[in-house]
């Protein structure tokens, strides 16, 4: 990616004469002088906060009274040794999981349903593009309310449609919780990925399909036998984009369900925020466990890129 | 044809959601009890809640303007730099840019809360549009880049014989040769600053300085617990406008503008 420009022809190390050097100097000195407002903020908005957070890792930094020394393995073993750690972390991965199958193969089902272009799959795909348009926080705002006991018009929807349901808690166990919320992010992204899958697809030669077809193939097995294997390098991009986000995931909870009921649905983020801002002030030990989830993304990271690279030859 | 029935059926599920909430932010279900009847009640609610709508539209507005100012200038310099010249230390100022999308927000945004300190920008909303503005230059300066580079360098070179100087070139020949990315990078630029939650949430403490999605997610936690759903609903109507007219204004924008990061990022 980096590699792509190709070098100008007078970039020769070694056998420039004066004048060809001097030019290069001054090429030089302007493609830096360009450069230089995306170094100024790389380097004060970027690398001096990932230093500055490790430094905060170790020290008994608190949110009002600063930097008080070091404070080195505590931080990390408290961290580690919180009421709500390991809950978070099965939780966030649970919530992972969940989310990126169902989200998945929700977005590969919708991106074939519209994959052949005429108005209408547009305007089609446009419905299912539209929410990815809102932000995760307005988005989780409008399904507070959808899911509020109060404001809910899905109780009276159902009514109308002859289910007797009762009082329905979106919200109030710790799995409905979680359903709740997948179906927010449901909702929320399965129209970007179905665009991304959609690309993939059409990647596909229609060539490969007839011949299937020729060769007396149903339905299934061209699903799982052409476009599974055939969309690979689409479905790898959407799986690692969707776990990152995931363990990631903040917004959705701190709106929904502010962790609850019970902190059954807090997640790793929100505990970094909670150890922070949220009544314990403690950035050193926030950091600390920011520097843990940093550490775990990054081997999950590298383990999906091997694994789906893998399977790719 | 039943596969039409089930697509219909599935896109009106999606749409759903979002037409409810245009019809909840009008009805008196779920208001408080100044509301009553059909109508902007719950608009007005929300229009007289704490510092007032406009000015939390005003706080919203201002990041976002701001962000996509700084968005486009650093971007548009730095694409420029990436693509067309060559300078030591290119590559790993380039990937350092990248390297920005591996580091999670929550983690950044603790130490940029003590630098901002430091900075004397805590509580400030410019502050949190150079936040913003770091987050959004990995996509931005990606997407400038392959911009200029596809620029045929003959068109820079005849411009430069006839005396421009490269920034001359830059603001005449080639501003108007990568303005689909410039579009493309201001309005991802735009819908992620209007649409940010947690770094103002950190960044921002005084409730007149906070954009229009803390304030309205701050209806929840009003007097005595009770909370005003029409008026969520109407703040999540303002929220959502501008992005669904952005989308569907610049849909084309949008969808390539995410493929190209999406798939060569």
């Amino acid at each position: 990616m980096a590699t792509s420009t190709p070098a100008p022809p007078e970039a020769q190390p070694g056998t420039a004469s004066p004048t060809q050097r001097r030019r290069r100097n001054r090429d030089h000195l302007i493609g830096w002088a360009y450069a230089a407002p995306t170094a100024a903020f790389v380097a004060v908005f970027f690398v001096l906060p990932t230093l500055l957070v490790f430094r905060m890792s170790v020290s008994d930094w608190s949110l009002f009274a600063g930097d008080r020394g070091l404070n080195f393995p505590t931080n990390f073993t408290d961290a580690l040794d919180d009421r709500l750690f390991w809950p978070a972390v099965r939780f966030t991965l649970t919530y992972t999981v969940v989310t990126t199958v169902i989200l998945i193969a929700l977005a590969l089902g919708l991106a074939m349903l519209v994959q052949e272009s005429s108005r209408w799959t547009s305007v089609l795909r446009t419905s299912f593009l539209l929410p990815s348009a809102l932000g995760l926080a307005s988005a989780s705002l409008l399904f507070y309310a959808l899911y509020s006991p109060q404001a809910s018009p899905i109780p009276g929807l159902l009514r109308l449609l002859g289910f007797d349901v009762g009082t329905i808690s979106f919200l109030g166990t710790p799995t409905s919780a979680l359903i709740s919320t997948v179906v927010l992010i449901v909702w929320r992204f399965a129209g970007f990925y179905m665009l991304l899958l959609l690309v993939g697809l059409q990647g596909i030669p229609g060539e490969v399909y007839e011949a299937a077809r020729m060769d007396g193939a149903r339905r299934w097995q061209i699903f799982w036998q052409i476009t599974v294997p055939l969309l690979k390098s689409s479905l790898a991009l959407c799986t690692i984009l969707c776990v990152t986000g995931s363990l990631l995931a903040f917004d959705q909870f701190y709106i929904l369900t502010k962790g609850g009921p019970d902190n059954s649905t807090v997640t790793l983020v929100q505990l970094v925020y909670n150890t922070a801002f949220g009544g314990q002030n403690d950035l050193g030990r926030a950091a600390a466990l920011s520097i843990v989830v940093l550490a775990a993304l990054l081997v999950i990271n590298v383990v999906q890129f091997r694994g789906l690279r893998g399977k790719e030859d | 044809m039943p596969r039409y029935v089930l697509t219909g059926a599935l896109a009106l599920l999606f749409l759903a959601p979002l037409l409810w909430a245009g019809v909840a932010s009008v009805s008196p279900q779920g208001g408080t009890a100044q509301v009553d009847g059909w109508g902007f009640g719950n608009y007005q609610t929300l229009a007289s809640y704490q510092a007032g709508i406009l000015s939390f539209l005003w706080n919203s507005t201002y990041v976002s303007v701001l962000t996509v100012l700084f968005t486009l200038v650093v971007s548009t310099l730095g694409g420029y730099a990436f693509a067309w010249f060559t300078f030591p230390g290119k590559n790993a100022l380039f990937l350092t840019v990248l390297a920005i999308l591996m580091v999670p927000y929550a983690t950044l945004l603790l130490p940029l809360y003590v630098l901002l300190n430091q900075l004397g920008l805590q509580n400030s909303l410019f502050g949190v549009a150079l936040v913003m503005t770091m987050f959004q230059l990995p996509f931005a300066t990606f997407m400038m880049r392959i911009s200029f580079e596809a620029v045929p360098r003959e068109l820079v070179e005849s411009a430069m014989v006839d005396g421009c100087t490269t920034f001359g070139a830059l603001r005449r020949v080639l501003l108007p040769a990568v303005k689909p990315g410039l579009i493309t990078v201001g309005m991802f630029a735009f819908l992620a600053a209007w649409n940010d939650f947690i770094t103002p949430l950190v960044l921002i403490s005084d409730t007149d300085k906070q954009p229009l999605p803390l304030a309205v997610a701050s209806l929840r936690s009003q007097v005595m617990g009770v909370v005003d759903y029409g008026a969520t609903e109407a703040g999540v109507v303002v929220l959502a406008l501008p992005c669904v007219l952005i989308f569907l204004l610049l849909q084309r924008h949008y969808v390539a503008g995410f493929l190209s990061g999406a798939l060569k990022g």
